[in-house]
């Protein structure tokens, strides 16, 4: 491989996220200052389809390793392949989307490779030939500007930092064909099975998020079922509050998200939780519907373009960052929104 | 089994955190345990229980750093350790990951725990990293436990896309998420015993390693550019009234 510049594509079953094309992007950007063209890593079984759509986004290289053991993504075979390309071709920077899988196998990789990773990275510059990274620490609360001086540069990107290339289907190059380095009976883990999620928004590559807090159990005009004791009352008032806020979603085809109160109350999974402690987001809108907006809560979603808030409490920290602010109860106001929003977007 | 879990010392997630004089300053906020890693404590707990077996805490940080570990030993783990040294000051996660290792060898345990991942410096990589260094596989975001005997662990991952039912051969490293369950308090014998507690300190030199010069270099802090938000309260007769001003303004933006 000639390209000093690569790009490992994650993907799930065969779809890319759409952090790894952009993570393309920003390659083909980092190849116009360092020279060269960019090559796209393309690991699985029966994806040789994702090495088309490589070179559709713009790599003019692709190294496909396609293999029964590397059908779903684990650290040893892929961090092993990968860490012997590299080290046969010896690239300047290896870019990841910062997903779970692109974090780990980044991570796993360099140690092999003797470099460094620049994690969760939001912005490159070159300066004199050297890439210098921006990166939030404490959850967005700084910016660290961080450089590796070992080679290859590992660099994990931020989804949604960078934006995405216009692919052209007439776009084509060179596909290379690289065998797996470790045998089935080589590899400790194996998976076993697969409960997918159901198939909402995720959050980090959502444009649009609605998110809910503590307020959304405060509905005083709905009666809960009598067999509930009071904690079951309290859960069940909230969820009623998250099918509103879930309804908005629907209707702006966004994800749904939770501040750490409403999660650590029981009213929806850790795995919606916005924050400091849970997932760190960048919509382009973010509404947040009874969330009073503490500095953790902040933390993870003071990026987005535009913040709305909907909250009873005119004091509440988060209309210090909302473009529009409600003073009131979500409980009248969320529903209305849902429909005048539906109506202007013709839903 | 000897079981080891890998814990950092950070500011509360509630500080303020602001560059001064070129470095990360959180004021008079407290210092604890990352919050991730207590889920990391209670799985280890809880299965040192199940199996019969002790739990080591390990650190890394300067001297005094021992907060993390004092209330890790509260909760319930029999052992800290603390790795220090000058020559780990400005260490990278890569040379954390080979001090790391060479303390777990030396606690002599075959299942580490660690949180996702670390709420300062948020990179989440050392889990994987010191897997690498150990030879050992990594099995990481582990949500659920479903089972583990002294050869195997079954567990369930949290991963973008659903859970994921993985098993693996022992010894192995595994990070643990949210999802697993609250961890418990400190007992108040826990805290009298942690406050009495000698912590070892384990350096380079006692951990027969020599971590690799760090490659990853910071070049500079900043704060978050201040945005410049003019924030417009949006008032009317009734909900309905509201909803359809805000859905204009929203519309205008042109953002959705």
């Amino acid at each position: 491989m000639t390209n000093k510049i690569w790009v490992y594509i994650d993907h799930f079953k065969g779809a890319a996220l759409p952090a790894s094309w952009e993570a393309v992007g920003a390659g083909l950007t980092l190849a116009n200052d360092l020279g060269g063209g960019v090559t796209a890593l393309v690991f699985g079984e029966g994806v040789a389809d994702l090495g088309q759509q490589a070179f559709h986004y713009g790599a003019d290289e692709v190294m496909l390793a396609d293999d029964p053991t590397l059908l779903d993504y684990r650290s040893e075979p892929y961090a092993g392949l990968l860490a012997k390309l590299a080290g046969d071709s010896a690239p300047d920077v290896i870019l990841f989307p910062t997903t779970s899988r692109g974090r780990e196998l980044a991570g796993m990789a360099a140690v092999d490779l003797k470099s460094g990773v620049l994690v969760d990275v939001t912005a490159l510059e070159v300066e004199g030939g050297a890439i210098l990274a921006t990166r939030p620490i404490y959850a967005g609360k700084l910016f660290a500007k961080v450089g590796c001086s070992a080679k290859p540069e590992l660099i994990t990107l931020r989804g949604r930092a960078f934006a995405k290339p216009e692919p052209d289907e007439t776009r084509s190059g060179t596909l290379t064909e690289v065998e797996a380095v470790l045998s089935e009976d080589e590899i400790a883990v194996k998976v076993l099975d697969y409960v997918q999620a159901d198939g909402g928004v995720s959050l980090t590559d959502a444009a649009v998020i609605v998110s809910g807090g503590r307020g959304v159990s405060n509905n005083p005009n709905l009666e809960p079922p009598g067999d509930l004791d009071e904690d079951g009352q309290e859960i069940w008032r909230a969820q009623e509050g998250f099918k509103l806020v879930g309804e908005l979603a629907k209707v702006l085809g966004a994800a749904v998200g939770a501040s750490r109160a409403a999660v650590d109350a029981g009213y929806i999974p850790y795995a919606n939780q916005v924050g400091q402690t849970g997932k760190v987001v960048g919509p382009d809108v973010y509404i947040a519907c009874g969330i009073s907006g503490a500095i953790q809560h902040l933390a993870g979603m003071r990026t987005s373009k535009m913040i709305v808030a909907i909250n009873k409490d005119p004091d509440a920290p988060i209309f210090k960052l909302a473009r529009f602010g409600v003073v009131g109860d979500l409980h009248e106001i969320v529903p209305a929104l849902t429909a005048a929003l539906g109506e202007k977007l013709g839903k | 089994m000897k079981i080891a879990v890998c814990v950092k010392q950070v500011p509360d997630t509630a500080a303020q955190v602001v560059v001064e004089n070129g470095q990360v300053s959180w004021g008079d906020a407290p210092l604890v345990i990352n919050p991730w890693d207590e889920y990391a404590v209670e799985a280890a707990l809880q299965k040192a229980s199940d199996l019969g077996g002790s739990v080591t805490v390990i650190s890394m940080g300067a001297e005094n750093e021992t907060e993390a570990l004092k209330h890790a030993l509260a909760m319930g783990c029999n052992e800290a350790a603390l790795i220090s040294d000058p020559a780990l000051e400005d260490a990278d996660n890569a040379a954390a990951a080979h001090a790391l290792a060479a303390a777990i060898k030396k606690a002599e345990a075959e299942l580490v725990f660690f949180g996702k991942q670390a709420v300062d410096t948020d990179t989440g990589m050392l889990p994987g990293q010191t897997a690498r260094v150990l030879g050992w596989p990594a099995v990481t975001l582990v949500a659920a436990i479903q089972e583990l005997n002294p050869d195997m662990i079954k567990v369930e991952r949290a991963t973008e896309e659903g859970r994921q039912v993985v098993e693996s051969k022992l010894p192995a490293v595994v990070s643990i998420v949210k999802d697993y369950g609250e961890p418990r308090y400190p007992s108040f014998m826990g805290i009298r015993k942690a406050a009495r507690a000698e912590i070892p300190v384990w350096s380079t030199a006692d951990l027969g390693v020599e971590a690799p010069a760090a490659v990853v270099k910071w070049a500079a802090l900043s704060s978050p550019p201040k945005k410049d938000i003019e924030t417009e309260m949006i008032e009317g007769a009734d909900a309905g009234e509201i909803a359809e001003v805000l859905a204009d303004k929203i519309m205008a933006e042109k953002v959705l």
